[in-house]
């Protein structure tokens, strides 16, 4: 049976995309059927950080409005044969996703992948409840900054209000997704610890995911940090962070840069 | 002086930010719409109240909220313009 995930965290530029993107990849990886899903109508991105910009025909309205079918929307990633995305429309307007609409191609994608992982767009209204409604499980992407806590508090009382499960009277599973966090801060008391943000918004930790300069590079080049830079920092965190989602028990760490000798003599000589 | 002053009254910025959000979730969760919808009704009712009596200016109306850990504290200021005389007979 398959799995409905959704990354949603309320405030915008928290790292909801390039999360869906890492952990879709690295489910995918496993050899599971992964495909992502933006919901992020008007303002879509993940097709871009997917490396896919230039091979969308249909999108999500069109499937939801029956113009094309599932098959003729989905795209296949070139580097990972398991791992599909669904771009959303750029030109159409939200109000354009009809609850039946989507209902009905989240059924569809249930029947066709293992993982269906939603990427939600910012906010709280139409679009972002859409994105969450058929999800079992959240990852909720909070940064270690006041803004983002708060509005991750909210999200997390729609969840547990607002989705279908909850309306079943089912629990919805919650798991948070530390991101952009920075070791050296975080040392020096300068930056929400990550005990704080777990005692506030209470919901199990699912990974920290480290500030890197390789998150943005794999943006640039169009791939997912799990499929550009396997060996680094942010993307063996997320690899630990899907094998979590697959079940498996890890001890959370925050994984840091691997430095060789070279780069470490230069560093001192710099300092 | 100062400098020591500074060097042990420092408190880490981080830990600022977990108290201000401890406190603002705390009243968040309570409602789904919050305190300002309450504090948009008594803000109504509080100066229809007022103008029964006398006329007040709606700019010269302050409201100010203060929420801490133990109580929350409601604050309106209303500017009141010299009474007029018939007011006073009434009172």
């Amino acid at each position: 049976m398959a799995k409905v995930l959704v990354v949603t965290s309320g405030k915008g530029g928290v790292g909801k995309t390039t999360s869906t993107a890492a952990l879709g990849a690295a489910l995918a990886q496993s050899g599971q059927n992964v495909v992502v899903v933006d919901f992020d109508v008007g303002l879509r991105n993940l097709d871009l950080v997917m490396g896919a910009e230039r091979r969308v025909v249909f999108d999500l309205i069109n499937v939801v409005q029956g113009d094309a079918k599932l098959a003729q929307a989905l795209i296949r990633d070139k580097r990972c044969e398991t791992l599909s995305i669904l771009p959303a429309s750029q030109t159409r307007d939200k109000d354009a996703l009809t609850a039946d609409g989507v209902a009905r191609v989240m059924d569809e994608l249930r029947e066709k992948f293992d993982w269906v992982v939603c990427d939600s767009p910012a906010g709280i209204e139409r679009g972002a409840q859409l994105a969450m409604y058929h999800a079992d499980q959240a990852v909720v992407v909070t940064n270690p900054e006041v803004s983002s806590v708060r509005d991750s508090d909210r999200i997390i009382g729609l969840l547990d209000s607002t989705t279908e499960r909850a309306k079943r009277g089912e629990k919805m599973e919650k798991h948070l997704l530390l991101t952009r966090y920075d070791p050296a801060r975080a040392a020096r008391g300068e930056m929400l610890r990550t005990e704080d943000v777990l005692e506030i918004l209470s919901i199990p930790l699912l990974g920290i995911i480290p500030e890197s300069e390789d998150v943005l590079r794999a943006s640039n080049i169009g791939s997912p940090v799990t499929l550009a830079h396997p060996d680094s920092a942010p993307a063996r965190a997320y690899f630990e962070a899907a094998r979590r989602l697959e079940g498996e028990k890890i001890d959370v760490s925050v994984p840091v840069e691997k430095r060789g000798l070279f780069d470490w003599l230069f560093k001192k000589r710099v300092a | 002086m100062s400098f020591l002053t500074n060097l042990f009254a420092k408190r880490n910025s981080g830990a600022v930010a977990r108290d201000r959000l401890q406190i603002l979730l705390a009243h968040e969760r309570h409602g789904d719409t919050g305190d300002s919808e309450l504090i948009a009704k008594l803000h109504r009712e509080i100066l229809e109240v007022i103008a029964r009596h006398v006329s007040v200016d709606q700019d010269k109306v302050q409201i100010k909220v203060d929420r801490s850990t133990g109580c929350s504290l409601l604050e309106i200021d209303v500017e009141v313009p010299q009474l007029q005389a018939p007011a006073r007979q009434s009172a």
